[in-house]
């Protein structure tokens, strides 16, 4: 049943994400491409739109892939829908039930060592999968025979173009602004430069 | 509002759901400004404390913060409606876009706009890793968990294995547990 399916894939993302929306990027993606839900493509594309909506980008991607795969299963708008809203269910449930136990029972339970050195332990884990990832999506923007064959073979140059001038952009923006370029500026600069690129 | 705080509730949480652009950290300042400065539900102690909480337990920080005030203010059925409330919009907007985007990237010069977009993406992903590196702290222990992640990530993308970033972390957690474990026990013997 896909619907439960969709739920239960997403409560183990809500469970497993530590360390904010880009903690739960690579568990997405690895449900989404294990169960061939999208593609990886498609999926990249997803996170951009979520990080420049508002809201959680954990529960918008939720929202967008439940979507699209309810209504791949079913072939009806309402079947999409109907996977929207197991998705978002699923990513939304575990945090609710841990935080409601943690307001209404266990006050001191975050404070507790073990509790403790159990949460800071993982987070340098979270990490390495984190910067993996992202390596990962460059490699796949430069080499787009990557996900196929595991050959760096057939260099984009557009890709790389695109990645130095956002690099650029990026680092120019935070030397004369002295802060880092918000994700949604980065997103929309990135939409132009593409078209530039890219070509209508 | 005054008379109907469950509304009051859902509806603060819309709000704080509607227009906060950027993921949780950036719905954090507008939690306060809402809960704390306009509304004062909170304490400026208390939205501290919840906010360590939401960041250190699983799941989006805003639907953490959110579950967490609504059942200060209402109990579970406040948090209901603070949670509700706060993934409404985001669920309402991604849902329309979801119908449409597919056969938008049709289009040739939308297609090409979000190839960009997905480079753009690689790197702010990129960049928050290496802020979540800065912060960390560098002990012995810490970067051979890291590299150990790392190696297993690059091996799974070699190989095509199936392996699970879910397993990764328990395995971390579960040698950050004994880690812990270890230390007390040398501690506990070293007072002897």
């Amino acid at each position: 049943m896909i619907f439960l399916r969709l739920f239960l894939e997403f409560v183990k993302v809500g469970l497993f994400t530590f360390g904010g929306a880009y903690g739960s990027i690579p568990i997405i993606r690895e449900t989404v491409l294990s169960n061939a839900w999208m593609s990886d493509d498609l999926f990249t594309y997803i996170l951009g739109v979520s990080e420049s909506t508002p809201g959680p980008i954990m529960v918008n991607t939720a929202t967008y892939v439940g979507n699209t795969v309810g209504m791949q299963a079913t072939g009806t708008v309402w079947g999409g829908f109907f996977g929207s809203v197991c998705a978002t269910l699923g990513v939304v449930t575990p945090s609710f039930i841990i935080i409601l136990l943690i307001a209404a029972l266990l006050r001191r339970f975050m404070e507790k060592k073990p509790v403790r050195a159990v949460l800071d332990g993982v987070k340098p884990c979270i990490v390495g999968i984190i910067l993996i990832t992202a390596i990962h999506l460059f490699a796949a923007c430069l080499f787009p025979g990557l996900a196929n064959s595991f050959r760096l073979s057939g260099l984009d140059t557009r890709a790389l173009i695109m990645i130095l001038l956002i690099g650029a952009g990026r680092s120019g923006w935070k030397m004369w602004k002295k802060r880092a370029a918000s994700p949604i500026l980065t997103i929309l600069a990135a939409a132009v430069l593409g078209v530039a690129v890219y070509g209508v | 509002m005054k008379k109907f705080p469950l509304l009051d509730l859902l509806v603060t949480f819309m709000k704080i759901g509607a227009f906060t652009f950027g993921g949780g950290y950036a719905m954090l300042a507008l939690i306060e400004n809402e809960c704390v400065a306009k509304k004062g539900w909170l304490t400026h102690d208390e939205f501290m404390d919840i906010t360590v909480i939401a960041e250190s337990t699983p799941g989006p920080v805003a639907i953490n913060t959110a579950t967490f005030v609504g059942y200060k203010k209402k109990g579970p059925l406040g948090s209901f409606f603070a949670t509700f409330g706060v993934v409404l919009p985001s669920f309402v907007i991604i849902y329309l876009i979801s119908l449409f985007l597919k056969d938008f990237l049709e289009i040739t010069w939308v297609a090409s706009a979000f190839k960009g977009i997905r480079v753009a993406v690689a790197y702010l992903i990129i960049a928050a890793g290496l802020k979540m590196w800065k912060k960390l702290k560098k002990t012995p222990l810490n970067i051979a968990v890291f590299i150990a992640a790392a190696l297993a990530m690059i091996a799974v993308d070699f190989f095509a294995l199936r392996f699970s970033t879910v397993y990764m972390i328990l395995i971390a957690a579960l040698v950050a547990l004994s880690a812990y474990g270890v230390g007390e026990i040398r501690r506990k013997e070293a007072r002897k």
